[in-house]
């Protein structure tokens, strides 16, 4: 089955601008050795509220009859997607030291390469 | 060892683990047929970042000499894999977690045992109130 027109590229933007911000935001952090602070746990929860937004038009351009090139991989791609920054929280808040804000840092890296990834698995590309 | 730099080292060993066991999962529920060799080291990779993860996360010698053990499976799989996905292409038709050596994974499969093994050299663990002999 030809893959439909891919999920519109504003909420992947979205993400991709928030996660890149709050990896800048931890890597400085990190570099002044300071513990992730209030200002990243709410940059964690807005990238884990853009992701979530970005599955919800996924689920709505699926149920539309549309199809990613790979149906299971994508699906898998999207619960990594959802689940990354609840559990970079999770360990963030257990670790609050510098190395917390590094975590912090790779899930915001993490989840950009990941709508890189979700657009190519969706095109076939 | 289950603490600071150790805690993102799990994270991202955890991450390699999810990366790693769902690839291969995929590759061998739908294409086996067309590279076991490869789909088999997919999913040998994947059970190598799983021991990883869980012994760097539990304290104690056991899980220290696991992990070293892991880590040092995981530098010689990226290495040989590496090399040979470069060399025998036909070998490796489709992409694995180590396929030239990890560039598929911006090359952190390859960066990732070598800090792994660093961490784990730093973190020794020392025999705690047993008389030396």
């Amino acid at each position: 089955m030809a893959p439909g027109p891919a999920v519109p590229s504003w909420p992947g933007t979205a993400v991709v601008v928030a996660s890149l911000l709050l990896a800048a935001w931890a890597l400085v952090a990190t570099v002044r050795k300071r513990p992730p602070d209030r200002a990243q746990l709410i940059g964690v929860a807005v990238v884990e509220l853009l992701a979530v937004g970005y599955v919800a038009t996924a689920i709505v351009e699926m149920a539309g009859g549309a199809r990613p090139s790979a149906l299971a991989v994508y699906i898998g791609y999207l619960f990594a997607f959802v689940l990354i920054p609840a559990l970079a929280a999770v360990l963030a808040r257990l670790e609050p030291s510098r190395w917390g804000s590094l975590i912090v840092m790779i899930a915001g890296l993490v989840m950009s390469v990941l709508v890189v990834r979700l657009h190519q698995v969706w095109t076939g590309g | 060892m289950n603490s600071g730099p150790g805690r993102v080292l799990i994270g991202l060993y955890g991450l390699f683990a999810l990366a790693a066991s769902a690839r291969a999962g995929v590759q061998i529920a739908t294409k086996f047929h067309e590279a076991p060799l490869a789909y088999l080291l997919s999913a040998f990779a994947a059970v190598v970042y799983i021991v990883a993860t869980v012994c760097l996360a539990v304290a104690g010698r056991t899980a220290w000499r696991v992990a070293v053990v892991s880590c040092s499976v995981e530098l010689v799989g990226v290495l040989v894999v590496g090399t040979a996905s470069l060399v025998d292409r036909a070998a490796f038709p489709d992409e694995t977690v180590w396929s030239g050596y990890g560039q598929g994974y911006g090359f952190v499969p390859l960066v990732l045992p070598v800090v792994g093994l660093l961490w784990l050299r730093r973190t020794r663990p020392v025999p705690v109130g047993r008389p030396t002999s």
